[in-house]
């Protein structure tokens, strides 16, 4: 359909963009927060661009976080005497009594938290509208006290500065290494424990592929056989055969899951890759189906002229038939490998131990541990997850959306 | 049977032979040993015992039990409805023949094969009630009438909805099917509709929707089936036992932690049972609904 006037077609392009905006910030906010430093992801509003902040820190120019916006007139201080001797201080201006050159502290007494006046030095005053910043550090671990000082806005040099060392650390720990131990070792600094025993991210990955890999190969495999004799061979029973597989897809996977896992128990695979794999060697009623009815539009004359000239069945299927399917074969790779990569309900069911997890799993694990703080770590490792799905769609997108058009159509 | 009839006969059963082994194993073998667990005690350590009807009864006077009914057909009776005009919409959006439609369906279509698992992760940070993106877009529109955004997941009032919004963001697929659906109707039927003098609206309720109802009961069907398995993005995103105030916890949720963590596998398996027989139900109710209203062919 086309639309017929200029104003309707302006009102379908305000609706599509106004969509895919929707559609697309989800995305752009999880590419953003795996780029920014940890304390970035927890301001409001939310900035776009992660950035670097220099500034200049007791007379040296150095990366600084924002710490906060001070609000009344203050005065910088050193303390001349009692328990915070020698300590730089910023105080509200009305703390402080400038003729005695005194001024009311906080301190701690017996437990108790007490005001009480010192001698102090003033070392300046602060206007209102400067930045309190901090020497930005990585990890928790410092080895000295972090230097801090007040500066006017206008010092402060914002610089549009992607993390993408998020993503190592976040792969480093998300095998259960220590964060701080990572954090310390990329700054350079080797910690006591270099010895890395720990599972990471890619016996994840190669866990993933395997699983990902053989169940593609078994599903191409055994439904294409499969669908081939309840297409092209007619035998007594076929259409039984056929009309039970149908009736198979109406059981929700719960009914199964019980009992599939007590199979596995007692074959003693649970805990291992293979209940993830292996039954994709025996068939799937979705993709029978599928390439069943693939086949059933390739003409039989095909294979009969073949069958004459004293070619098997297998023959056919083999020389004949698989070359003509290639895009439902792709289909049905693609359904399978997709599905495969995604699964969680599975690796969740059957596997117990960390260095046979698959990247779904790990995630979770993942966040069920460092979760509600190391936003950004957490955004970089579901990327991880998110972008070879992507980029396999945008190589496959006509597959793709022909092989879910004929599922639900011709369905 | 004849030589030839014979030597198909064989042939048939060696092609399938896989999907005989599969059926058994991976199918019809779990529907009966499931169906016979129902009426059992059983831990999976060890022999199931016959415990008669006593699982169905005692499921019948759990509470959890009908919380956990209640919250998933909440979430269905939300996430289908919407769910359907959303994908609908986007469909006949893309249906216009206007320039960069291929982008867009891109777009629209991309959310619904992200990994579960990071799209929880995802909708998980934007649906923090401190620092996420919702509420940051959403506040200052509330704040002019006063009102302050749900902290959504954390709120047993608003978690579900939550769990609906992120689930239209995921339509992708049936956008597509629609899409496919809505290419299907012969232009014909407009170019007569319209020699007649209907307006679009009329065209959309006499042509398009008509034409399009196998496509919508297709979609409803797979709408029912799904989300009353939901399971995923609760476990993942509020937790095993459905907080807050145990507003998501679905049915998919309570059997699985009653068969894995409770080891109450018998118990689960009546669950399960049941929920087979909703499905059957509700799948009926919608063929027979659409069946009224349904027009098939050309």
């Amino acid at each position: 359909m086309q639309p017929k006037t200029p104003f309707g077609r302006i009102l379908v392009y305000v609706l599509l963009v106004a969509g895919s905006a929707v559609f697309l910030f989800p995305f752009i906010w999880l590419l953003v927060t795996s780029l920014k430093p940890i304390e970035q992801t927890m301001i409001m509003p939310p900035t776009w661009i992660p950035r670097a902040y220099t500034a200049t820190v007791q007379g040296q120019r150095i990366e600084v976080t924002r710490d906060f916006l001070v609000e009344r007139k203050s005065v910088l201080i050193v303390v001349d005497d009692g328990p915070q001797k020698g300590q730089r201080l910023l105080l509200p201006e009305t703390d402080l009594d400038g003729q005695h050159g005194r001024a009311r502290l906080q301190v701690f007494e017996n437990g108790l938290q007490q005001a009480h006046d010192y001698p102090v030095t003033v070392v300046r005053v602060v206007e209102p509208g400067a930045w309190h910043v901090t020497e930005r550090s990585d990890t928790k671990v410092r080895q000295h006290e972090l230097g801090w000082d007040v500066v006017p806005e206008a010092d402060i040099d914002a610089k549009a500065s992607p993390r993408w060392d998020n993503y190592p650390k976040a792969l480093a720990t998300m095998g259960g290494r220590d964060l701080e131990e990572v954090e310390g070792s990329m700054a350079g600094r080797t910690s006591g424990i270099s010895q890395d025993t720990h599972v990471g991210f890619v016996v994840f990955l190669t866990n993933t592929i395997i699983v990902c890999a053989l169940g593609v190969l078994g599903a191409v495999l055994s439904n294409a056989v499969v669908a081939y004799g309840l297409a092209k061979v007619k035998w007594k029973g076929r259409d039984a055969l056929f009309a039970m597989t149908l009736a198979t897809m109406m059981v929700p996977f719960p009914v199964l899951m019980v009992p599939l896992y007590g199979v596995f128990k007692s074959l003693g695979l649970v805990g291992s890759l293979y209940p993830l794999w292996v039954p994709a060697f025996f068939g799937s009623a979705f993709n029978i189906f599928l390439m069943r009815q693939f086949f059933l539009t390739i003409p039989d004359e095909l294979g009969e002229a073949a069958r004459i000239d004293g070619c098997t069945e297998w023959g056919i299927f083999w020389r004949i038939i698989l070359p003509l399917s290639r895009p439902v074969l792709a289909v049905v790779a693609l359904f399978h490998f997709l599905s495969a990569w995604n699964d969680f309900m599975g690796p969740l069911l059957y596997l117990t131990r960390k260095h046979t997890f698959t990247l779904a799993l790990a995630l979770q694990n993942y966040q069920s541990q460092h979760g509600g703080v190391q936003w950004q770590y957490l955004m970089a490792a579901s990327a991880v997850l998110i972008i070879p799905i992507i980029v396999l769609f945008f190589f496959t997108q006509k597959t793709f959306i022909k092989g879910i058009a004929t599922t639900g159509i011709k369905g | 049977m004849t030589r030839r009839e014979r030597q198909s006969f064989w042939n048939g059963i060696a092609f399938t032979a896989p999907w005989l082994i599969g059926l058994s194993v991976f199918t019809l073998y779990p529907v009966v040993a499931s169906l016979y667990y129902s009426f059992c005690d059983y831990s999976v350590l060890q022999a199931p015992v016959w415990t008669g009807a006593e699982n169905y009864t005692r499921l019948f006077r759990d509470d959890l039990f009908w919380l956990s009914l209640k919250n998933t057909l909440i979430f269905a009776a939300l996430s289908i409805p919407f769910g359907t005009v959303v994908s609908l919409s986007l469909a006949l959006l893309l249906n216009c023949e206007v320039k960069g439609t291929p982008l867009f369906r891109t777009i629209f279509y991309l959310p619904s094969i992200v990994p579960l698992v990071a799209s929880s992760m995802l909708w998980l940070w934007i649906f923090n009630g401190s620092y996420g993106l919702l509420n940051f877009a959403l506040n200052p529109i509330l704040g002019l009438f006063g009102a302050k955004a749900p902290t959504w997941l954390t709120d047993p009032n608003w978690a579900k909805p939550a769990l609906v919004m992120m689930g239209l963001w995921g339509v992708g697929n049936s956008m597509v099917i629609y899409l496919a659906g809505l290419q299907d109707v012969p232009k014909e039927l407009y170019e007569a509709a319209e020699i007649d003098g209907a307006t679009p609206w009329r065209q959309f309720w006499h042509v398009t929707l008509p034409m399009l109802s196998p496509v919508i009961y297709f979609n409803v069907i797979m709408g029912i089936i799904g989300s009353l398995q939901t399971f995923t993005q609760a476990f993942i995103m509020t937790g095993p036992d459905g907080p807050p105030a145990r507003s998501t916890l679905f049915y998919a949720l309570y059997l699985f932690t009653t068969a894995f963590y409770d080891l109450r596998m018998g118990y689960a398996s009546a669950m399960a049972w049941i929920l087979f027989i909703i499905i059957v139900i509700l799948t009926v109710f919608a063929t027979k609904w659409f069946e009224k209203r349904m027009h098939y062919g050309r």
